[in-house]
């Protein structure tokens, strides 16, 4: 097992990149911890397939190094790197059993036949398939024949890091859950690296210490859920995670007094001269509806109830506000005035947040 | 599910039942007429039951034939399988090249089966041919019309020739469809070049390699026209295989009776080994872990 680094990272998928844009990958400096349970979270296309790649030693990167531990790995291909991968879509050898599957990653290393069969038996207990060792593998369902795959990566104790490519892409809903918290078990009985790549901002929150949230070829943000919810570091980090996302308004500041179109706050800490494009973010759960009185007045467009909470999709003049307003409160026609929770408004410039001047920001 | 049963739906089978019936049971039934009769002409036929089919069974011709059809089918299909993966193998998978050699590689499939005798016939001429002329300038000795080991080795390379194209194209396809992950799989587990093949390629191919080998089997087992422009089934009978056999009694000797009865058994020869060989293959498929 080793600890992770990028040094200066970056790629391009051209010889001779000229711009920000012709890069796949933006530079990045990253660090991914010994044994920590890491998500790679982005859309399509973000660049986290291409930074899994790179990793795994599928490509070298146009710039920059990787290291194991110390060990500089740029150069070095996927078996030298002593990683395991699981793919989108299962991948088993079709004529041989479970327990030859799972071995085999173990008798190509020419292991003792000893331990390779109290090492198969240990992880076919932990993924809950020593009851079928003996099947052939081919006729097994997806989610089965996924599970081997994973087996198959944690088989070797040694290796550094095990990389998850969208791999509940084929699974049943209702299976991915279980497969999900059975991936986050195996996480903590193995502690293995593992970094899982993902689009899906609930497996990547529900499976991961940290999430690298990603976005055109750039890293925005690593964090633990947590960090993500509360403090985006970008506009997209605020809208990409959460459900709805963050609210984003265009807005003036100047030192504490924000201008959102005709409505002015005061906020309780103050910032420096900000020069670029100016937003305001906050999440729709720090918004409060009310029928008395607010900072702002709106009309309710709709209200969805989904069980456990209801969101209120809003309007004011042309900016839209989803608000979430717990399951208790009833939601009425007098209910025309929103307030906001000033602990949880964000100033970004130009996309990135900015820290207050002073004051606190939490 | 549940089906609705409707009897009524057989009709709708008959207009192919029909089409089956006039372009392959009638004539069929011409040969199945033909083998348990006997005639000396002028239209007067009488009755002799079995007796064709005994004749042909007990006659050393036809066990002679089989047994020069069987080590010629043998032969091939030892040759052509195993080449035509290992030309598949290395085949470039995209690109300019890899449609250059489909191209290439398909192109001996698309030339009639006498014209592939014929160019061979000219081919190992001494006289006139690229192939008997070098050799023989070599000093080799090599007479198909006379040696019956050139005439055999030619044949066998004709044929390799002809159609390890069909094996290698059926091979290529069921190779491009395995996704690159189960190569890359297979790095991370550290398998050697011979456990790729083993296990990902071989098995992943495995359905076209059936239909590929089945197809080589009937296509080589009732193979005419090739033979029979080349040496005509010389010298002397090495290489009369059945086809060539069966065409001499029928219309060289007008021996229809005994004709008919040998085509039956022939027909039902390819037929028992094809569904035995694929029986066999289907099960090996279904049976549990190897």
């Amino acid at each position: 097992m080793a600890k992770i680094t990028f040094k200066d990272l970056a790629h391009s998928y051209l010889p001779h990149p000229k711009s920000l844009a012709d890069y796949a990958l933006q530079k990045i400096n990253l660090e991914f911890e010994d044994g920590a349970a890491y998500a790679l979270l982005g859309p399509s296309g973000c660049g986290k397939s291409t930074l899994l790649n790179i990793i795994s030693g599928i490509l070298i990167p146009s710039e920059g190094k990787i290291f194991f531990d110390d060990k500089d790995v740029t150069y070095a291909d996927t078996v030298k790197r002593n990683i395991a991968q699981v793919f989108q879509f299962p991948v088993v050898y079709d004529t041989m059993s479970v327990r030859k599957n799972l071995a085999f990653p173990l008798r190509n290393r020419g292991e003792d036949p000893a331990y390779i069969k109290q090492r198969v038996e240990t992880i076919a207990k932990s993924i809950g398939m020593e009851d079928i060792l003996d099947t052939k593998a081919s006729g097994l369902s997806a989610d089965a024949k996924q599970k081997i795959s994973l087996g198959r990566g944690m088989v070797r104790e040694d290796v550094n890091a095990i990389l998850l490519d969208e791999p509940l892409t084929v699974i049943d809903p209702h299976v991915k859950w279980e497969l999900r918290t059975q991936l986050k078990a195996l996480h903590e009985e193995f502690s293995h690296t593992m970094i899982f790549v993902t689009h899906d901002q609930t497996e990547a929150l529900t499976f991961a210490d940290k999430v690298v949230v990603m976005n055109d070829g750039v890293v925005v943000q690593v964090g633990t859920p947590k960090e993500l919810f509360e403090k985006p570091a970008h506009t997209f980090v605020g809208y990409f995670i959460g459900s709805p996302g963050m609210n984003i308004f265009e807005a003036d500041v100047i030192s504490d007094v924000v201008t959102l179109g005709d409505i002015k706050l005061k906020l309780n800490r103050k910032y420096r001269k900000l020069t670029g494009h100016i937003e305001l973010g906050i999440r729709p759960e720090f918004i409060k509806l009310s029928d008395k009185s607010g900072d702002m007045e709106i009309d309710i467009n709709r209200v969805e109830d989904i069980g456990y909470h209801k969101i209120v999709r809003a309007k004011h003049k042309d900016m839209h506000i989803d608000i979430i307003v717990p399951e208790d409160i009833k939601v009425t026609q007098d209910m025309k005035y929103i307030s906001f929770d000033l602990d949880h408004i964000f100033i970004y410039e130009d996309g990135w947040l900015v820290e207050a001047k002073e004051g606190k920001s939490e | 599910m549940n089906k609705t049963v409707n009897q009524k739906a057989w009709f709708l089978v008959l207009p192919v039942f029909l089409l089956v019936a006039f372009s392959a049971v009638i004539p069929l039934m011409t040969v199945i007429n033909y083998s348990v009769q006997d005639t000396f002409g002028n239209n007067v036929f009488s009755w002799v039951g079995l007796d064709w089919f005994e004749e042909i069974i007990h006659s050393q011709r036809m066990h002679e034939s089989l047994g020069r059809q069987a080590m010629l089918t043998t032969i091939i299909l030892l040759i052509e399988v195993p080449f035509g993966i290992f030309i598949a193998l290395n085949m470039p998978k995209k690109g300019f090249w890899a449609s250059f050699c489909l191209v290439v590689i398909a192109l001996p499939l698309l030339i009639p089966w006498n014209v592939v005798g014929t160019i061979w016939q000219i081919f190992g001429r001494k006289d006139i041919g690229l192939l008997g002329h070098t050799l023989a300038s070599m000093g080799i000795e090599y007479n198909y019309a006379q040696d019956v080991l050139s005439a055999w080795i030619t044949i066998i390379v004709m044929d390799v020739w002809h159609w390890t194209s069909l094996i290698v194209l059926l091979c290529y396809a069921g190779l491009q469809s395995i996704p690159d992950a189960y190569y890359q799989a297979a790095k991370i587990d550290q398998a050697s070049r011979w456990s790729v093949f083993r296990y990902i390629e071989l098995p992943k191919m495995s359905g076209v390699l059936l239909i590929a080998i089945l197809l080589r089997f009937m296509d080589s087992f009732m193979i005419y026209s090739e033979p029979f422009v080349l040496t005509g089934g010389g010298p002397g009978n090495s290489t009369t295989f059945l086809s060539i056999d069966l065409v001499n009694m029928a219309l060289g000797q007008f021996d229809l009776g005994p004709a008919s009865a040998y085509s039956l058994m022939y027909f039902l020869v390819v037929l028992l080994v094809s569904w035995v060989f694929f029986t066999v293959m289907t099960s090996i498929d279904k049976k549990g872990a190897v």
